[in-house]
């Protein structure tokens, strides 16, 4: 049998794209392979490591474990839309390069998208709560003391300069 | 690792998603928020020929909360339900039990009720279903029926819904004015699935003694295994502790935990009864400041 092809459509970092895919393509393979937006990453491809993570419509989501035919018409956010078009760098992302929060930088796509979920839902976090925030994300390098620094670090910057968590950095025209 | 190929369906009305299963049979499967169904296929450890994605059917995305209990329909996501505040104001046991499933992360998109009709033995929900007494809702084209928790789970992934069967709901119960409630777990890290783990609803009578205590735990056994503590922790009084060591022994009898690279058996049997007896504690102290008024935190 050969297989069946859909129409995909999406919108991502605020532009729509369009390409035909089987069902079977996941969100993260579809933004790698047929996108080539390839700073989405794969690990584990079972949902434990956190490195394919992107938002759906705002909402951090595994790309690994969501079909691409499942989010048609949907709003994706990748690493690729969180710096502003001039290259300024989103709060969150300035914060894990301060702080040193990366090493080899293979989990950080998903560390960042994952930390941008969490500060939309708690601006001012304590320390216990940015541990549950990051406890879905696996590191092999950092030991994750400093990416703890680097979320402490965001959500601060990010309160004070009013830049949307989720949306791209300096608000030029990404989604919010 | 990448799934194997599949025939898509997306129906849109509950007729048509049920039409397509009673077709497809048992070549078929309902894809809900597909974080626990797609890790298998990723891993080829389930190769479906047809899915059938209930994410865009009407009517499927409902919490309603009545005099009774909560009804959470079929797409509802965990995050949905762990945010929902009249829920969480007359039945704080899911709140208190969806914040130990997985991360946030797959909380965004795996559903309660998926969660549900997959019976894992060691997820948070069934346990909680079970010492409610809650009831699943499922369809297909022959018809409607209410499944009691009790006979729903009948072995690991396994339940007493049939391949053309949807799950389109399911009824969590309010423990009620006098009730209290706790949800224990010990996991190797937070988010990971349980060790054990362990639901409790303890309900007082009028003069504020214990009148009845149940428990359902996860993660050691086939299927969620509830407990009836009252014998052992009937008249006792909240404040002064019900997690006798009867109630205790009561319960590790009653479990059948196994051994694996996590833990041994003994050591879940152990930690089983160290969790019950934070669990009555709590859910004793929730309901004596349930039934004096106050929230139950
Ligand atoms: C890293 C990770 C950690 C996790 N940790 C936990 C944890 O600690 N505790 C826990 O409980 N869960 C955990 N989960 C699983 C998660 O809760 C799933 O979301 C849930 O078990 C299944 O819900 P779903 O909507 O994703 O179902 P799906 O993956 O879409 O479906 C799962 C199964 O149920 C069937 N199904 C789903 N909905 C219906 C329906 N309405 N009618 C009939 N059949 C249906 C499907 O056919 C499939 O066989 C984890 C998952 C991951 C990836
Ligand atoms: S690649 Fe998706 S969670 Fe690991
Ligand atoms: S920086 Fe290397 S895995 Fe995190």
């Amino acid at each position: 049998m050969s297989e069946e092809l859909h129409d995909i459509r999406m919108v991502v970092n605020g532009a729509p794209v369009a390409a035909r895919a089987p069902a079977r393509r996941l969100l993260s393979d579809f933004l790698r392979h047929d996108l080539e937006l390839t700073g989405t990453h794969v690990g584990c491809e079972h949902g434990v490591c956190g490195a394919c993570t992107v938002l759906i419509d705002g909402e951090p989501a595994r790309s690994c474990l969501t079909f691409a035919v499942t989010v048609q018409d949907r709003d994706i956010t990748t690493i690729e839309g969180l710096a502003a078009e001039d290259g300024t760098l989103h709060p969150v992302q300035q914060a894990f390069k301060d702080t040193h929060a990366l090493q080899c930088g293979f989990c950080t796509p998903g560390f960042v998208l994952s930390v941008c979920g969490f500060l939309a839902e708690h601006p001012d976090p304590d320390d216990d709560e940015i541990l549950e925030g990051i406890s879905g994300n696996l590191c092999r390098c950092t030991g994750y003391q400093n990416i703890r620094r680097a979320v402490a670090q965001a959500a601060g910057d990010l309160r004070a300069t009013g830049i949307p968590a989720c949306g791209r950095a300096a608000g030029q025209g990404g989604p919010e | 690792m990448k799934p194997p190929a599949f025939r898509y369906h997306a129906p849109r009305t509950v007729g048509e998603a049920l039409d397509t299963l009673a077709e497809v049979g048992g070549d078929g499967k309902v894809l809900a928020g597909g974080q626990s169904l797609i890790p298998v296929m990723n891993m080829r450890l389930a190769s479906p020929g047809h899915l059938v994605d209930i994410g865009g059917v009407e009517g499927l995305d409902e919490v309603v909360v009545t005099a009774d209990g909560v009804r959470v329909g079929a797409m509802v996501r965990h995050r949905t339900l762990e945010r929902h505040e009249e829920a969480h104001r007359r039945n704080p046991l899911l709140r208190q039990a969806l914040s130990h499933v997985a991360h946030p992360v797959i909380r965004n998109r795996g559903t309660t009720v998926g969660s549900i009709a997959h019976a894992d033995p060691a997820g948070e929900m069934p346990a909680v279903l079970a010492v409610l007494g809650g009831h699943v809702t499922v369809a297909s084209v022959r018809g409607t029926r209410d499944v009691d928790a009790a006979d729903f789970f009948q072995g690991p992934l396994q339940s007493s819904a049939a391949p053309d069967e949807l799950v389109t709901g399911v009824s969590f119960p309010h423990p009620g004015a006098r009730g209290g409630t706790a949800f224990e777990e010990l996991a190797r890290r937070h988010g990971d699935y349980a060790i054990a783990g362990v639901a409790v609803v303890v309900i007082l009578d009028e003069d504020g003694r214990t009148a009845s205590a149940r428990a359902a735990f996860t993660g050691v056994g086939d299927v969620p295994i509830v407990v009836d503590l009252t014998d052992a922790c009937v008249g006792a009084v909240p404040d002064d502790g019900i997690g006798s060591p009867d109630a205790v022994e009561l319960a590790r009898g009653a479990i059948a935990p196994e051994s694996d690279i996590h833990a041994t058996a003994a050591y879940r049997r152990h930690l089983a009864g160290v969790l019950l007896g934070r669990g009555l504690a709590a859910a004793g102290r929730r309901a004596v400041a349930g039934a004096e008024g106050g929230t139950r935190p």
